[in-house]
């Protein structure tokens, strides 16, 4: 009894708070509505709506969480928003249409997939120059970096490749033929695999960061479901790398892979067309972005249960949670 | 001991003791609790119905009806997870209707009669039965939702807990129902009737199946019988249950037409204003 007396008196004297300590901000890019939502993970209620440049999509933030970086697709430039006053504070010289970009660990460059011009660029964030401009497949898409920061992979939607890029000297290095539409690049927390989804194909390729070959396919099934609706885009991988989560769009759910056996474990229910996903730092929540029904979906890391959907802008389609 | 007498023992100074009626209670409870547990095939049959639509129908149907959030559903849920609310009311009403069926027969057989005629107050003896009905009813409808469990839906474990009074009302309200029913039947072969012009209608007009907004999408008319159906009322409270939430809407709904039910039942057996008088001057073979 004194255990509990002393459990309720600590509750009390930290305000009664029911709620964990851990409340991130959950920013989601719209791509329709050219919004920014901002949602609070505790509450998982919307917290404001932000006014952003023309077709937002890809989405990602500094290591601080001070800023985040937005691709106006529409608008050939990337925005950057102060969060702690969620408004527009410049922007970086993206080439046109970017659709997806990686920031390097080290948060100094950001890696950027130009999908009309075949070009991967490089920018520099600080003085917001570009580095380079490496000529890449067609329609390129994915974005991945290695955890050292040394390889970057990007995936190109017609030319059905993943390009192995060095940093240090911005040139290709390998070209790795993979299934029909690459949409993203995920690499394992070491760094020794890359998981490459195929929308088209409706497989995520898994390649070997030292032979840069593919080792293993993933396949989904979906009782009811067709093979054709069945098409995997966002990949994310747990930070202990037993768990990869795939976002299998119009399937309307998302798979979660044993990254031991390959073998899906279980196919999480989420909204329409599920697109991007995003872990909270504390790795408890994996977020999905559902583009045709408007909202988000948060799932339960530890059960792989859909806990709630929370209705955003109009077509969501990037997701990232502020580190802090 | 005539029934006249039986009728006015209560309005007299109350020879029972509180100890006399859990005895009374406690009998036909126990009556009912071994009538069931005898019959093994009623038990299973008794499962198997839902269970058939929990496997089969929402298998097939489970893309062709679509997802969509709903409270108290705070995501997306599988058309098995929609439709176990439901079951649990199926097997509520169909439980319900069967102790109807059981009140036909017992006046058949007599022993209905013999229990009329127990020096108890009607009223009491009435909700006994009923008690003994719905506890018979909501041991099957855990047992079901056990099984679900198995079968991937998953309500939070507290929803467990908190549907039981969801469940002990809503089966209060359907055997009430039956009961009425029953005092109407002339006899047992009219129970196919009642499957007929009350079981299905009710469940088929309620958000059992598919969610009322689909059914007000194809037809107002359709929609506002639904409104009307206390059934609708049944299946959204234990729904709302299941989640740990109390739908107050459909809780003052099916308390009232528990009351309404009830009161209605116990007017119906009663042997100086009720319709058995009526009953028995039309015949039947009881």
């Amino acid at each position: 009894m004194g255990r509990i007396h002393s459990l309720l008196a600590a509750a009390m004297a930290t305000g009664f708070m029911a709620t964990p300590a851990s409340a991130y901000m959950v920013y989601v890019s719209n791509e329709r509505d050219n919004t920014v939502t901002v949602v609070d993970s505790t509450t998982m209620e919307v917290v404001k709506t932000l006014n952003v440049g023309q077709r937002p999509r890809g989405i990602t933030i500094s290591h601080d969480g001070k800023f985040i970086y937005l691709c106006a697709s529409d608008d050939d430039t990337i925005e950057i928003i102060d969060t702690s006053t969620m408004e527009i504070v410049g922007t970086l010289p993206s080439g046109p249409d970017p659709e997806l970009f990686v920031l390097s660990p080290d948060g100094k460059t950001l890696y950027v997939a130009n999908e009309d011009d075949n070009l991967v660029t490089v920018i520099e964030i600080e003085s917001k120059r570009v580095l380079a401009e490496i000529p890449v497949g067609v329609e390129p898409e994915g974005m991945g970096i290695s955890p050292d920061g040394s390889v970057m992979v990007n995936t190109s939607e017609t030319t059905n490749m993943a390009h192995f890029i060095d940093t240090a000297s911005n040139e290709i290095t390998d070209n790795v033929l993979v299934d029909s539409r690459p949409r993203f690049a995920e690499f394992t927390p070491d760094g020794k695999q890359v998981w490459i989804s195929a929308e088209i194909g409706g497989t995520v390729s898994v390649i070997d960061n030292e032979t840069r070959e593919v080792t293993k396919k993933v396949t989904f099934e979906i009782p009811g479901l067709r093979a054709e609706s069945i098409q995997p885009v966002g990949v994310r991988i747990t930070a202990d790398g037993k768990k990869a989560y795939v976002a299998l769009g119009p399937a309307n759910r998302v798979a979660v892979v044993n990254t031991e056996t390959y073998e899906v474990e279980k196919y999480v229910l989420v909204g329409q067309r599920v697109w991007q996903l995003a872990f909270t730092p504390d790795q408890k929540t994996i977020i999905s972005t559902n583009g045709i029904s408007n909202d988000i979906t948060f799932i339960d890391v530890a059960t792989d249960e859909p806990v709630q959907s929370v209705t955003v802008g109009a077509l969501p389609w990037g997701v990232v949670v502020s580190p802090n | 001991m005539s029934d006249g007498a039986t009728q006015t023992l209560p309005l007299r100074a109350p020879p029972f003791r509180l100890r006399n009626y859990a005895i009374c209670l406690k009998g036909i409870l126990i009556r009912e609790g071994l009538r069931f547990l005898n019959q093994r095939e009623r038990f299973i049959s008794s499962l198997v119905r839902p269970l058939l639509w929990l496997f089969i129908f929402a298998a097939g149907f489970r893309q062709v009806l679509g997802v969509s959030i709903i409270p108290p559903y705070k995501t997306y849920v599988l058309y098995e997870v929609y439709i176990t609310p439901g079951l649990c009311g199926m097997i509520l009403l169909f439980s319900g209707m069967q102790s109807s069926l059981s009140m036909v027969y017992d006046r058949e057989m007599g022993n209905m009669r013999t229990l009329l005629v127990s020096p108890f107050p009607r009223w009491f003896l009435l909700v006994s039965k009923l008690l003994a009905g719905v506890a018979v009813s909501i041991a099957q409808v855990y047992v079901f939702l056990g099984i679900a469990w198995f079968w991937g839906v998953k309500p939070p474990v507290i929803g467990y807990l908190l549907v039981l009074p969801a469940l002990f009302l809503s089966g209060l309200m359907l055997c009430a129902l039956g009961m009425l029913l029953s005092s109407l039947i002339k006899q047992l072969e009219n129970f196919a009737g009642i499957m007929n012009f009350v079981i299905f209608p009710m469940y088929f007009a309620s958000p059992a199946l598919y969610p009322l907004w689909r059914i007000q999408e194809s037809s107002p008319l359709l929609h506002k019988i639904c409104l009307a159906n206390p059934f609708t009322y049944v299946v959204e409270l234990i729904r709302f249950a299941c989640y740990g939430q109390i739908d107050w809407v459909s809780l003052a709904v099916v308390l009232g037409c528990t009351v309404l039910f009830l009161g209605g039942a116990i007017i119906a057996y009663d042997p100086a204003r009720g319709l058995m008088i009526r009953k028995q001057d039309t015949g039947g073979n009881g």
